[in-house]
């Protein structure tokens, strides 16, 4: 091999290994991991966790209310009150038969003395004696399908038929219940919204700070004779990764405080007699999947809304260029 | 002996570039480009030259279509610059390099990348143009540099790169703003002479500069700029 061969050899390795450098991975036209990119990435990530943990709690209100009406509706209590002269129980008895002749009635059981000891035990003690005293007999009727009983019938009988019963529907409960509920829904919906304004403001502003540390890259590849909208291309590229790993990180730090909670709080909750009050009121501390995909849906709504904010901003910035 | 270099062509006939009673203002502020009236004919090379701020790199910017004149008319292409659609302007401005006196190089972006940029922004795949890019980095100089990020580049280094970046894609037209003023003589020399060849090649270059020296050195046209005023020597 003569030295020129060889020279020419050398040069040739050394220009394919050059070129194997540049086709190393090409760098992004929009610079990554700048301080305003990661600023940007935790002001979404904390706006995504507020807005999750705000989406949760609406749930959360909106399945314990759902639940107390269902409970309360599938239920009706019967009480026939002790009249001199007249056994208690066999009244109790007469009325539990006609109650149990209505559509829609799933089963019919009057409570015993023991059971009714245990109802009145927080008030009056362990110690009681049922004989001395004129506790109602109370039946409890439990309904299959709430929609087809006629409670309106079923009360004009038992005034007719049984001395001294008188039913509870808890029609006045559950609206209660139910004008509280929605009332608790249409707060949490309020914030969401708010929750949902500040972070699209958020967001925003954010964004537009940014961008406004690219200008000089927006400017380069405007004088290299790039098109709006391949520049605006590039910059909603980045900032909809930038959002989604924003919105991801929120989204997921909410999730795992969800499963945290409903693993910390629920049993617990259940478990405590004493807790059996609050529990009632407000369920198990679960989430249910409409959380957990409102989480994943937030996060992608973010992402998009800092993509076109970004998109939008490269085109004023263009305009104003023009 | 000075190498003598093309001049602008017969006025009308073809320009490039035309500017015809041009003048530019800020705001309400005093002109300071006044009635300017000239030709880039195609193939020409020239400097364009004055004092500091005599408004050449305002000129600069007429020309690569940053700013729009306050009167007059610039014709670019053959199109009027006032009236340009915004979709043309990019196919125009690739038409056109631009060296900036800044660089204005991306400092997250490689050498190689910078100088690749116009025509990544065509649309064009990497293989199309690595060994065009390779070969120009190493023709200004920068072969083994072209790895490197422009904050670790010298000021003659950068300037090389702006230099190979507005000449990658071959443009019709190229401006360059003190090219030569962060390298040494021989490599000033050295830019001139891509310059050159850059011109005989069919590209019509101006180079604005104030180094009387360098301009002694190239038998070309002058625009000469003084308190808003042009005064070609051909």
């Amino acid at each position: 091999m003569t030295d020129a061969e060889r020279s020419h050899r050398l040069q040739l390795a050394a220009y394919r290994r050059q070129s194997r450098l540049a086709l190393r991975r090409t760098s992004p036209l929009v610079p990554e991991n700048t301080i305003a990119g990661n600023a940007l990435t935790i002001v979404i990530a904390i706006m995504s966790f507020l807005a999750c943990l705000t989406l949760g709690a609406v749930t959360l209100v909106r399945d314990a209310s759902r639940d107390w009406q269902v409970d309360l509706l599938r239920e009706i209590t019967i009480q026939v009150r002790p009249i001199e002269g007249i056994d208690t129980a066999a009244e109790a008895a007469k009325a539990a038969a006609i109650a149990a002749e209505f559509r829609g009635v799933a089963s019919v059981s009057v409570l015993d003395d023991e059971e009714n000891v245990r109802l009145l035990e927080p008030w009056l003690g362990s110690e009681l004696d049922l004989s001395e005293l004129p506790v109602p007999r109370l039946i409890v009727v439990r309904l299959s399908n709430p929609a087809i009983i006629n409670l309106d019938e079923l009360s004009r009988r038992l005034q007719a038929d049984i001395r001294g019963a008188n039913l509870d529907d808890h029609r006045l409960w559950t609206r209660r219940l139910q004008t509280m509920a929605n009332v608790t829904v249409v707060v949490g919906a309020s914030i969401l919204s708010l929750v949902f304004i500040a972070t699209i403001l958020s967001v925003v502003f954010a964004t537009r700070g940014a961008m406004s540390s690219n200008r000089d890259v927006v400017s380069v590849l405007h004088f290299v004779g790039a098109d709006d909208g391949f520049i605006a291309r590039e910059f909603q590229r980045h900032f909809l990764l930038l959002g989604l790993k924003g919105g991801l990180l929120g989204a997921l730090a909410a999730a795992v405080l969800f499963a945290l909670l409903s693993f910390a709080i629920g049993p617990s909750m259940t478990s405590a007699a004493e807790t059996d009050q609050v529990a009632a009121l407000f369920g198990r501390f679960a989430i249910g999947p409409i959380g957990y995909f409102g989480a994943l849906g937030i996060a992608f709504l973010i992402a998009v809304m800092t993509a076109v904010t970004s998109r939008l901003t490269v085109y004023r910035y263009l305009a104003e260029q023009d | 002996m000075l190498a003598t270099l093309p001049a602008g062509g017969i006025r009308g006939t073809g320009a490039l570039i035309r500017f015809e009673n041009v003048g530019l203002r800020y705001g309400v502020g005093p002109e300071i480009l006044r009635d300017l009236n000239f030709d880039i004919a195609p193939k020409s090379f020239q400097f364009l030259t004055g004092p500091s701020g005599a408004g050449k790199t305002t000129l600069i910017r007429l020309f690569s279509l940053s700013l729009k004149p306050s009167r007059g008319l610039i014709t670019v292409f053959g199109k009027d610059s006032a009236i340009l659609d915004k979709h043309d302007l990019p196919m125009l401005r690739r038409r056109i390099g631009v060296v900036y006196q800044d660089f204005r190089l991306l400092d997250h972006m490689t050498t190689f990348e910078n100088v690749a940029l116009p025509l990544r922004v065509q649309g064009k795949d990497e293989g199309e143009y690595r060994a065009d890019v390779v070969e120009l980095l190493r023709w200004v100089g920068l072969g083994d540099r072209m790895h490197a990020l422009p904050p670790v580049l010298s000021g003659g280094e950068k300037q090389r790169a702006a230099i190979a970046r507005a000449l990658i894609s071959r443009p019709e037209i190229l401006l360059a703003d003190e090219p030569t003023g962060n390298v040494d003589p021989p490599l000033a020399r050295r830019l001139m002479r891509l310059f050159v060849e850059l011109n005989r090649l069919g590209t019509s270059v101006i180079i604005a500069t104030h180094d009387i020296s360098l301009m002694n050195q190239f038998n070309a046209r002058r625009l000469v700029l003084e308190a808003g005023r042009l005064t070609v020597y051909d």
